[in-house]
């Protein structure tokens, strides 16, 4: 950028200059610093607000476990240096019942039974029946009082898992989010038939790589062709990528929505040609996220790369045939090395909106074929597990930096270029 | 490029080849949007050819369903308020990171397009859980921030790309003859970077106008944009008045289009296009 040669001008003046004006001339640089600073500064502070701040709290909400410990204090109390195998001390099961009762007055049982609840399907009825029964029990031993209102109180398992939830920090909701939890000897995998979201990962990542290598073979050719052309016959065609460019996300997934249905258009004229007697499934699956995203992303792909190749001049590839080259050769040794930012750029940005695609699965996509995106909007409506959502979360910010970090990279956050 | 003749055969196969597939990739592009815009005209509740009969009942249907009306009206309101949010902010700070005497600039640019970057549902679900506490849940205000947030990195990056040939030498003459900053930023730098503003502004608008998962998670029954009312339409039992919303998009979005190609016309002249 214009920075450099601004340092090095300003660094030949100061040589030059006489030693009393060096701190003025510093000063009055630091003010500028200062007051160009300042400009940023409101849209930081903005950002910090509601965008920085958000998501921060929520990628700790993924290691974070206060409810329980809030809710149950004395319980988490007593716990503390129990070990098990045998049942806590009585000592616990009165603190439970002190807890559980003043929890229930304060209103904060609902949420540690929700908590529990994540870690076992059940637990929060559990808690909120004791709650209830308790209530109409005064003597004899708290433990027996517990034994009687649920069978599950007399299992050491139970209270494992509530000494475990009522952790301040817990790695619980990260493990979970890769399928993994905490055994007897350190981290083990979740049975298969619970595993959900490392082949969620995995399925995230291939839809994503999918789509932007569809958009690289679908997309490079076009805007090879168009950075070519004469610039009018160029312009013309620009507006058959730019319209569906500024075409709503919306519009185009609907669009989708109608066209493939089985008695659809794109089936009705696939069986009309003889290509197919039957129609074909091309929706709720994989085609249908594919050819949608694809779709969708593919006016990114050619832009980014079209705004490269327009630069590049045609002479280094004839000048390549003319030394003898075949023409496919030259292409391909003189003319895509010149177009990698193009296709870095590209690449990146289909690949990284791709990663957080939630529209077009949610409504072309199938059942069991969802993207992350969609199993975070699930625990965060549905489940209302949040420390699930946010470690989800976390994975996929992961992921989306990384991509982040390699196009810068190898080809800088500078040459992202809109309009 | 070069003249037909000095092509050899090969290179001339390759260019039919090429056009051929480009051909292809265009229809592609844009046949699906097309191929619906009759449909929203369809007599019948139908999705396929041939038609039965042309109606415009399902225009009707969208201009007299006060749900569909209040979206509309959602939709330019949210847009419009994050938009001027969103160019306000992002300008200033473009003017600020573009100078020369900018510290930091490698951190502080990554910061700023990041909410381009980090998928939209961790930024809904993250809004959500501090927003809700702070009752700016199901409100237009909560609404209007979050898109004004999402907004900022279009306008930052376009008014940097135009500064980037600006030539600082103006803003110092205008200073050195006795304007104070804010004349000289509206007299002599506004209108220089204008059509730059004006375009991350588009962009700015369209994101805010084409958004979903925001509203779906921040939103109330009050601040159902166009988008959500789609969604809302397929998902439940989808008609043609959905269809005849996106052609209406779908016009909206060709009239986006012209004004960036008007707005890029008249920055052309700067060297940096």
């Amino acid at each position: 950028m214009s920075m450099g040669t601004a340092n090095g001008m300003a660094a030949g003046t100061v040589e030059i200059a006489p030693a009393a004006n060096v701190s003025a001339y510093r000063a009055s640089r630091r003010r500028e610093s200062v007051r160009s600073l300042a400009l940023a500064l409101p849209l930081l502070l903005f950002l910090l607000a509601t965008f920085i701040y958000p998501i921060g709290s929520l990628l700790l909400r993924s290691v974070q476990s206060g409810e329980v410990a809030a809710a149950l204090p004395q319980v988490a109390a007593a716990l503390q240096d129990w070990r098990g195998p045998d049942l806590p001390a009585p000592a616990a099961f009165e603190a439970m019942a002190q807890d559980i009762a003043s929890a229930q007055a304060d209103g904060t049982l609902v949420s540690a039974a929700r908590r529990l609840n994540n870690y076992e399907p059940g637990f929060r009825s559990l808690i909120l029946k004791t709650a209830r029964r308790l209530q109409d029990l005064s003597a004899g031993s708290a433990a027996q009082a517990f034994a009687d209102i649920d069978k599950r109180w007399s299992e050491v398992e139970t209270w494992r898992l509530i000494q475990r939830a009522a952790a301040p920090l817990t790695p619980d909701y990260l493990l979970s989010a890769v399928d993994l939890t905490v055994g007897p000897n350190g981290f083990t995998a979740l049975p298969a038939d619970q595993q959900i979201y490392q082949s969620a990962f995995a399925r995230t990542f291939l839809i994503s790589g999918s789509v932007t290598l569809l958009c690289l073979v679908l997309g490079y050719p076009v805007a090879y062709l168009l950075a070519t052309l004469p610039t009018r016959q160029s312009n013309r065609l620009m507006i058959f990528v730019i319209v569906p460019f500024w075409t709503s996300l919306l519009v185009r997934t609907t669009a989708w929505y109608v066209l493939l249905q089985p008695n659809g258009v794109v089936n009705s004229l696939l069986m009309a040609s003889g290509l197919t007697d039957a129609p074909l499934s091309l929706m709720f699956n994989r085609i249908g996220v594919l050819i949608g995203m694809t779709h969708v992303l593919l006016p990114f792909m050619i832009l980014a790369n079209y705004a490269v190749m327009r630069g590049i001049s045609p002479s280094y590839q004839r000048a390549a045939v003319s030394l003898g080259a075949h023409p496919a050769v030259a292409f391909l040794r003189v003319y895509v090395p010149q177009t990698l930012p193009g296709i870095g750029t590209g690449a990146f940005l289909v690949f990284v909106l791709a990663l957080g695609y939630y529209i077009t699965p949610a409504l072309l996509g199938g059942g069991g074929d969802e993207m992350i995106s969609q199993l975070i909007a699930f625990q965060m409506e549905r489940q209302l597990n949040w420390g699930l959502a946010g470690a989800l979360s976390v994975y996929l910010v992961l992921l989306t930096l990384a991509a982040y970090f390699a196009f810068n990279h190898f080809v800088g956050v500078d040459k992202l270029r809109l309009g | 490029m070069s003249n037909a003749q000095s092509l050899t055969r090969t290179e001339r196969v390759g260019r039919i080849g090429l056009r051929i597939f480009a051909a292809v990739v265009l229809t592609f592009l844009v046949a699906p949007v097309l191929i619906v815009i009759p449909l929203s005209f369809n007599g019948s509740a139908y999705f396929s050819y041939p038609m039965s009969g042309f109606s415009t009942q399902w225009y009707a249907m969208l201009f007299s369903s006060g749900e569909w009306r209040l979206a509309i009206f959602n939709s330019f309101l949210i847009g419009l308020c994050s938009t001027v949010i969103a160019t306000t902010l992002g300008t200033a700070a473009a003017l600020g990171i573009s100078r020369p005497s900018f510290p930091l600039r490698g951190f502080i640019m990554p910061l700023l397009i990041s909410p381009m970057i980090i998928p939209i549902v961790v930024v809904s679900v993250s809004l959500y859980l501090v927003f809700s506490p702070l009752g700016l849940t199901s409100t237009y205000t909560g609404v209007i921030l979050a898109h004004a947030a999402l907004g900022t990195p279009f306008v930052v990056i376009t008014v940097t790309a135009t500064l980037s040939s600006f030539n600082w030498n103006l803003t110092r003459a205008a200073a050195s003859l006795g304007a104070p900053p804010l004349l000289t930023f509206r007299r002599v730098t506004l209108p220089l970077i204008a059509p730059g503003v004006a375009t991350g502004s588009v962009f700015a608008f369209a994101t805010s106008f084409d958004e979903v998962i925001v509203i779906l998670f921040l939103g109330g029954a009050e601040q159902k944009t166009i988008p959500r009312q789609m969604w809302s339409g397929i998902r439940d039992q989808i008609n043609p008045s959905i269809l005849a919303m996106a052609t209406l998009l779908t016009i909206f979005a060709i009239l986006l289009f012209l004004t960036i190609d008007w707005l890029h016309g008249r920055n052309a002249p700067a060297p940096e296009a």
